[in-house]
């Protein structure tokens, strides 16, 4: 075996590798994976209220794109018109156009309910069924019809819970509770149910705000892994949060995209006054 | 632009900006007054610039760690971050300068035992009045965020380039046709090089303070060239 | 100086930990004058009734005489007294001409006597000629003043049994002829003329059935009501103004509910009167209110969040509300359903618009035959001459209030199981 020293310098120890930051190359992009979701004039409403503003802004595959802002600017809004969660919204309304893939999600030959397969989302507040862990990954497969038996749901369950970085916690007690785990836990199995209907497209809307910083460190890794391989889009009010993890920034202001370009840019060289009035805490 | 909503963090910020001002203040006079020393002989100010030196240092120290303090405090993001990295930056380069200028003095007291030589020190007089406005130019554009007037200092950066050509040429003269001038030949040649050095730390202060308030890198291969001889007509 | 305001601090954190106090003391007295009127209603039911879970019965032994027995037509025969005279007999007294003497011997044996007799001579007619043994129970006045409930004292006018019946009364009991034991003949026999064969298993298995009727009608109606209301329809006036109307509802006292059930299930849609199942039509009527608020209610305390969750994992609205919705509202939907039920249970006034105040000997044969239920067993016991029946009301008491409380303690039990789990 080999001795700790002859390991090249920096690599990280197994026991230390859940505590390390999230690495520098986080904001390294992946190879360009072209546009995911295209967004043309998205406007919403509820009722008379015009939350949005025709918002236009393409948003890539294969990387996480940040939405920041202050409160009641519309980045949740705009979040949830990704996978049409506004529909369950009485009064709600959206015009414009948004494709994903090509598609537009509100065409009538959408059914939200597909949609929302195929565009995973991860709520603030962790909200695990009241189910076993087991139960909860396997939902989801389960009433899509993803799995064609008991051996391959359970294979599922395993790769998505391994996908999440909580395999190793709770391969031993499936059976349990899933609001027996800690906060971090249940956002982890919460992102692992997601991924367990294969997604394209993963939302988060401030995944870690009720997280302590060791789980939102351990979130904002798998976030890093994850984003090689799906669209990730995350609204958060941490500036810090949006900057270490995302590779492109999208910043709102009363309804209205004020600005967005790379995440680099966006933090040392915005263009608009209030993107940096905002992001140095100039705001007023 | 607006204030920030904490003004602890503001206060810092203008804090660090103004302590560099003074540093830059304090470089100023030290290379004017290096500068006079040279010209004039005046051993006393010689002296004086060689012990106010460790002011510099000092205040260097100080720049450094309230800037590393502000950084890790604070978390600046944007124009604010990159105001905070040009202070230490600025700061190191007046260092330098106050170093050289250090320098120029303690050559002056060797040099006033010696014979005055006349021409070269009036061109190196001028060299060094042109450096000393360049300098003060540059650090008047920081303390007012002022772009144009660094832009300026950065564009006819090869006027200092120029002195320093000639006057190396003229002392090279000098030194190989008597070889007594060699040993003050080589301090006015140190001296000569010296203020060249403190103009380059005035274009990289220019740079410096173009970025910090545009945000960009200014690309040497704009800078109109001119060649060794001719001065730029600046467009 | 400072002490003039520091005073007045005092006073008043004082006059506000008395009244603290005072207001303690108001909640705990509270607390103890509802207590108090439940034990004093317990109490008095319980004095009222605890007599009547154990009887007495007298073992007498019949000569079957031939000469006295008809084999053609049995059912004409007067064996309660045959029975009688047996007993003068033995009791070595010659019954008078007017037969006053059996008159009275056979007020002291319950008429059970006879219909055992002939059940045992139709069984096997060569007991004919033997004598038979029988342990049958006393009669209801014997059985009272063995209780202590008649006494020698009472002048005689003012007594149902004569002094002469009380002699007998107590000689037979110190020969040893007459035995007390518990009265199982009260949870095994229906409603009857004579009280000491009366008993509430009639009316406990009409109120089963006609629970399960209301049951089988109301929980699935009432339920999917609720969640349609709560979950699928669209907010609105429409909406609105369904929900105040059951809440209205609730509120209606039941009789009128009887009322509707007489107009119509029983003039217009022809149900049989007094059946379980038009009963438990009428009841369901009455607790479909109760139970849609309390599935609202409870539908209504689950977190938005799992709705969302589901939601956004690409779960249908049905799927949604019936995956995750209902049941993690499964326990408060329970616990409303059973309280409704045993609220039903105790229903008395629609029952008797409907007719159910009927007597009825006898168990029910199927869901549509005569029935009587306990509370209105309670009600014809109550109003019933014989002073005999004043215990069996309170017995028939205690029996409904420990159906409520075996109700109430399931749904407690069923509720903490099930929030135990998650």
């Amino acid at each position: 075996m080999a001795a700790a020293q002859d390991l090249p310098e920096g690599t990280p120890l197994p026991h230390d590798a859940q505590l390390r930051p999230p690495a520098v190359a986080a904001h390294t992009p992946v190879a360009n994976a072209g546009v995911k979701i295209r967004c043309d004039k998205v406007s919403a409403y509820y009722g008379d209220k015009q939350a949005l503003h025709d918002i236009t802004l393409d948003i890539p595959d294969r990387a996480v794109t940040a939405f920041i802002g202050p409160s009641g600017c519309g980045k949740s809004t705009f979040l949830r018109c990704i996978n049409r969660m506004n529909d369950t919204i009485p009064g709600a309304r959206v015009t414009g156009r948004i494709e994903i893939d090509g598609q537009d999600v509100n065409d009538r030959s959408v059914d939200p309910v597909v949609l929302r397969s195929r565009v995973g989302m991860v709520f603030q507040k962790p909200n695990p069924f009241p189910k076993s862990i087991f139960e909860n990954v396997a939902y989801g497969p389960r009433i899509h019809g993803l799995a064609a038996g008991k051996a391959e749901l359970e294979g599922i369950v395993e790769a998505s819970l391994k996908k999440a970085g909580l395999w190793g916690e709770v391969s031993d007690r499936l059976h349990q509770s899933g609001s027996s785990l800690s906060g971090g836990q249940q956002q982890r199995l919460v992102i692992a149910r997601a991924i367990a209907v294969q997604p394209r497209v993963i939302l988060m809307d401030e995944p870690c705000s009720a997280l302590d910083p060791i789980a939102t460190a351990r979130i904002e890794e798998l976030i890093d892994e994850l984003r090689r391989q799906y669209c990730i889009v995350i609204v958060t009010h941490s500036m810090a949060q949006a900057a270490r993890v995302s590779q492109r920034t999208a910043f709102f202001h009363l309804g209205e995209l004020v600005e967005e370009g790379s995440t680099e840019e966006i933090f040392t060289n915005p263009r608009e006054t209030r993107t940096q009035d905002y992001i140095t805490g100039r705001f007023g | 632009m607006q204030q920030h909503i904490v003004t602890s963090y503001e206060e810092e910020l203008n804090h660090l900006t103004a302590e560099v001002a003074r540093m830059g203040g304090l470089a100023e006079a030290q290379v004017a007054d290096a500068v006079n020393a040279f010209a004039r002989r005046d051993v006393a100010l010689a002296a004086a610039i060689v012990e106010r030196d460790q002011r510099l240092d000092a205040l260097e120290l100080e720049i450094e760690r309230a800037a590393i303090r502000l950084i890790a405090l604070r978390q600046p993001m944007a124009v604010d971050l990159r105001r905070t990295v040009a202070a230490m930056k600025i700061a190191s380069n007046l260092e330098r300068c106050g170093d050289l200028a250090k320098n120029i003095a303690k050559r002056s007291l060797v040099l006033a035992e010696t014979d005055p030589a006349g021409p070269v020190t009036r061109s190196i007089e001028r060299m060094g009045k042109l450096v000393s406005s360049r300098l003060k130019d540059v650090l008047d554009a920081y303390t007012s965020s002022e772009l144009a007037g660094a832009t300026a200092v950065w564009t006819r950066d090869d006027e200092v380039d120029e002195h320093y050509e000639s006057l190396f040429r003229e002392l090279l003269t000098y030194m190989m046709g008597d070889p007594r001038t060699i040993t003050p030949g080589a301090h006015l040649l140190f001296v000569a090089k010296n203020l060249e050095r403190i103009g380059d730390h005035a274009t990289n202060i220019a740079e410096i303070v173009h970025y910090e308030i545009t945000g960009e890198e200014l690309a040497a291969a704009a800078r109109p060239k001119t060649d060794a001889l001719t001065r730029a007509e600046t467009p | 100086m400072t002490d003039a305001p520091r005073d007045i601090s005092e006073r008043r954190l004082r006059r506000r930990h008395a009244a603290e106090a005072r207001f303690r003391l108001y909640g705990q007295l509270a607390i103890v004058i509802a207590l108090g009127f439940l034990v004093v209603l317990l109490a008095r039911v319980v004095q009222q009734g605890y007599s009547v879970f154990w009887t007495h019965s007298i073992t007498t032994s019949v000569y079957l005489d031939p000469a006295r027995i008809d084999r053609t037509d049995l059912e004409g025969v007067n064996f309660d007294y045959l029975a009688a005279q047996n007993l003068l007999r033995r009791l070595k007294v010659q019954d008078d001409d007017l037969g006053l003497a059996s008159g009275e011997a056979m007020d002291l044996v319950s008429r059970d006597l006879g219909y055992r007799i002939l059940d045992a001579i139709k069984k096997d007619p060569s007991v004919i000629g033997k004598t038979l043994t029988f342990t049958v129970p006393v009669k209801a006045n014997a059985d009272l003043y063995y209780k202590g409930q008649i006494e020698r004292a009472t002048p005689a006018s003012d007594r149902k049994l004569t002094d002469r019946q009380l002699d007998w009364l107590d000689r037979l009991k110190a020969e040893g002829v007459v035995r007390s034991h518990f009265n199982a003949d009260f949870f095994t026999r229906s409603d009857s003329t004579e009280p000491e064969q009366a008993g509430v298993l009639g009316a406990v298995v009409g109120s089963a059935l006609m629970l399960l009727v209301a049951a089988l009608i109301a929980v699935p109606i009432g339920v999917l009501a609720a969640v349609w209301l709560e979950e699928f329809a669209p907010r609105g006036r429409i909406s609105g103004f369904i929900e105040v109307n059951i809440n209205n509802l609730a509120a209606v006292p039941s009789i009128v509910y009887g009322l509707l059930g007489l107009v119509l299930f029983i003039n217009w849609l022809g149900f049989p009167r007094s059946a379980p199942l038009t009963g438990g039509m009428v009841l369901a009527l009455m607790s479909l209110p109760t139970i849609i608020i309390a599935t609202r209610a409870a539908l209504k305390a689950v977190p938005p969040s799992i709705r969302e969750a589901a939601l956004g994992m690409g779960a249908s609205r049905n799927q949604t509300v019936f995956h995750h919705v209902l049941p993690q509202a499964a326990p408060g939907v329970m616990t409303g359903i059973i309280l409704s039920m045993a609220h039903a249970l105790g229903e008395t006034a629609p029952l008797l618009m409907i007719g159910m105040v009927a007597f009825t000997p006898g168990l029910p044969e199927s869901l549509a035959s005569a029935a009587s239920v306990l509370p209105v067993q309670v009600f014809i016991w109550e109003n019933a001459a014989e002073a005999a029946f004043h215990e069996r009301t309170a017995g028939a008491i205690i029996v409904l209030l420990v159906f409520m409380i075996l109700m109430n303690a399931t749904a407690v039990i069923l509720r903490r199981r099930f929030e135990k789990r998650w």
